[in-house]
């Protein structure tokens, strides 16, 4: 039976086989609106260098639209430049320029539709207000495109690659700048984003709402307004990403914001204000991350629950922990604080008195932002050993029980 | 003058005090950098040096020479010399004689490990927070005349500069918490050279917290060419007022 099928298929193929038509100066159409339209599903589109004011191009074929050596799609600041409205599509190899500005409607660079199975890839984005937007896609791949915006202020701008209400996608390998948030994830269920890289952006570098059973991966997300938010997410694994320079009062490297059964691993953290902010965060487990040089390392609000922290390493943080309340239901374990001054009588490699990871300038700091002025004066330094010796403001159970004297990795 | 800055600056070298306190310096910075694992760490430990032990050798130091110098000065104002230059040069030597120690204590170690902004801030830091604190114990010298209250004025100066004002500060914080703070504060930590000198590296070392609202008020500010150059402006004048008063009182006393 089955082999009666494959032989079925490939004689279908055979006679159908996919014509290939060709767009450009001298060929056998001068527009990509004509070719398109002189196209049936399964064909290829060839597009030949030169520059096309086509207003809005609609594909509601299935085909391949390429690019060959970046022919430029101009959108003169008025249009949507590709609309897709097809399951199956490819787009690949363009150069858009100057999308249209909408506040009423999100216009899009390149936006699909209601559509499966479409491929995005090698595109090159310049000025466009989204830019790339899926929106109810289904296994689409956004793949190895340069996506450069100009945003100025949040209110009239657009994200990166925006997903809504989508199933298993495939980001992978694109780079976002200029845009509102660098990747941006609404409703969306078992996707991958993988080694994009996300900066300058004027929000996040990518941002996460309601969207379930997701995983970004080797990502690099630097000098975002305000780096990476997961918010109001279930199961999400974040796995070796770099999270560099997201500086301001606001500005986290990961923002976790109610979110639940989330899995930190092998992550890096390098010169945030503050690395890790989390609230209302539950069940969520950190292993194997880095944190150099942070302003707060772990900024950790008395709203989250069953946090684990092991084997992470702390070093040259100027807070390591910060806080706001004594109820502490979280566990810290085996992690390395380059900030513990214990000893290892028995040699087994782990602190015997345990590390508190919060200062007691820390708590004052976060209470009085003023008195950051003060930090590492002779006062505030005796007022640290003392709290020390006798823990009063800082929250007694918020300590590793067994640091590690050296690195966790 | 160049005569009796030469006469001070090697009375002060033969005197053993200051070549122990280079010594000192010097071993200390470079056990710090070399026993801590990451060199930040040694910053932070050489930091303490520069904000505690620079000041509190320079003002006592200074007021103990002065002190010992009454008879020589008494010489000196004998002889067809004016006293601003009498009083001038004293300063001149005092001061250069204890920034060489730092430069060669510190400053080596420094280059070594840290050869970037923030060594150098260090350096430039801690040279004009000796000579800042010279000023004020020759300062604290011609107004009280009796030797064993003047060192303990200096040694109370010191105290206040380096730990009561702090506290006093920390407790307008928290007093007034309720206001915006920040423009304030940046004019209180002005009436202190050595929270203004904390505040310089403070800069460099903890860039990332510093970066918060409030922080990123003081690095708006102090992070500025203007805002340096203020600081810089602010340091110097702790040198320049001081001396000028001293001068002045030094002019019409009763030797």
């Amino acid at each position: 039976m089955r082999s009666v099928l494959t032989i079925c298929c490939m004689l279908s193929c055979f006679f159908a086989a996919a014509k290939t038509i060709t767009v450009g100066k001298g060929r056998a159409f001068q527009t990509i609106t004509a070719g398109i339209a002189a196209a049936a599903g399964g064909d290829t589109v060839l597009v030949y260098p030169g520059i096309y004011r086509e207003k809005n191009l609609l594909i509601s074929k299935s085909l391949v639209l390429k690019g060959i050596d970046f022919p430029v799609l101009d959108g003169e600041h008025r249009y949507e430049i590709i609309s897709v409205k097809a399951s199956a599509v490819t787009v690949e190899g363009f150069k858009l320029l100057h999308s249209g500005v909408s506040s009423l409607e999100d216009i899009a660079g390149i936006k699909v539709y209601d559509a499966r199975d479409v491929v995005i890839s090698n595109n090159i984005l310049n000025d466009s207000f989204f830019g790339i937007y899926i929106q109810n896609g289904t296994n689409c791949i956004v793949e190895n495109n340069l996506l450069t915006g100009t945003a100025k202020n949040e209110q009239q701008s657009g994200n990166g690659i925006h997903s809504w209400k989508c199933d298993s996608m495939r980001i992978i390998g694109n780079t976002v700048s200029g845009h509102r948030d660098g990747i941006y994830f609404e409703f969306v269920k078992n996707s991958v984003i993988w080694r994009n890289k996300a900066q300058n952006n004027i929000r996040y570098g990518l941002h996460f709402m309601f969207s379930n059973d997701d995983m970004y991966v080797s990502n690099i997300f630097e000098n975002n307004g305000s780096g990476v938010s997961v918010m109001f997410s279930k199961n999400i694994k974040m796995f070796s990403n770099y999270f560099a320079e997201n500086w301001g009062d606001a500005s986290h490297g990961i923002l976790l914001k109610e979110i639940s059964d989330g899995y930190l691993q092998g992550n890096y953290f390098e010169k945030n204000t503050s690395a890790v902010y989390m609230e209302g965060a539950n069940r969520i487990r950190m292993t194997y991350n880095s944190f150099r040089n942070n302003g707060w390392a772990l900024k950790i609000q008395a709203s989250c629950m069953d946090v684990e922290l092991e084997r992470n390493n702390f070093i040259g943080n100027t807070f390591d922990v910060g806080t706001n309340g004594t109820l502490v239901q979280n566990t810290f374990n085996n992690n390395y604080w380059d900030k513990y001054e214990g000893y290892d009588l028995n040699k087994d490699g782990k602190g015997d008195i345990p590390y508190h990871p919060v200062s007691m300038y820390s708590m004052i700091v976060e209470k009085y932002a003023s008195a950051m002025i003060l930090f590492r004066s002779f006062i505030t330094t005796l007022l640290d050993k003392t709290e020390k010796i006798l823990p009063v403001l800082t929250p007694e159970n918020l300590r590793d029980n067994s640091p590690l004297m050296k690195k966790a990795f | 003058m160049r005569k009796i800055v030469k006469y001070v600056v090697a009375d002060i070298l033969r005197n053993r005090t200051v070549l122990v306190y280079t010594v000192a310096l010097f071993a200390a910075a470079f056990t710090v950098f070399s026993l801590e694992d990451n060199n930040s760490k040694g910053v932070l430990s050489l930091l303490n040096i520069i904000l505690i032990i620079v000041p509190l050798v320079s003002i006592i130091f200074s007021a103990i020479y002065v002190y010992n110098s009454s008879e020589f000065v008494e010489l000196l104002v004998s002889q067809p010399l004016k006293r601003k230059t009498i009083w001038l040069s004293l300063f001149s030597g005092l001061a250069f004689s204890l920034t060489l120690a730092f430069f060669a204590g510190v400053g080596i170690p420094v280059l070594i490990y840290q050869p970037n902004l923030l060594g150098l801030t260090m350096m430039a830091v801690g040279s004009l927070l000796s000579i800042i604190f010279v000023a004020i114990a020759m300062l604290a010298t011609v107004i009280i005349r009796d030797k064993a209250k003047g060192i303990g004025a200096a040694i109370l100066l010191w105290l206040y500069f380096s730990l009561l004002f702090d506290g006093f500060v920390l407790f307008l914080l928290f007093q007034f918490a309720d206001y915006p703070l920040e423009k304030p504060m940046i004019a209180i930590s002005a009436m202190n050279p050595i929270d203004l000198s904390r505040i310089l590296i403070l800069l460099q070392l903890d860039v990332s917290a510093m970066m918060g609202y409030t922080g990123a008020v003081f690095k708006d500010f102090f992070g500025t060419y203007s805002g340096i150059s203020f600081s810089i402006l602010v340091l110097m004048s702790w040198v320049a007022v001081p001396v000028w008063y001293a001068t002045r009182k030094f002019n019409k006393q009763d030797l």
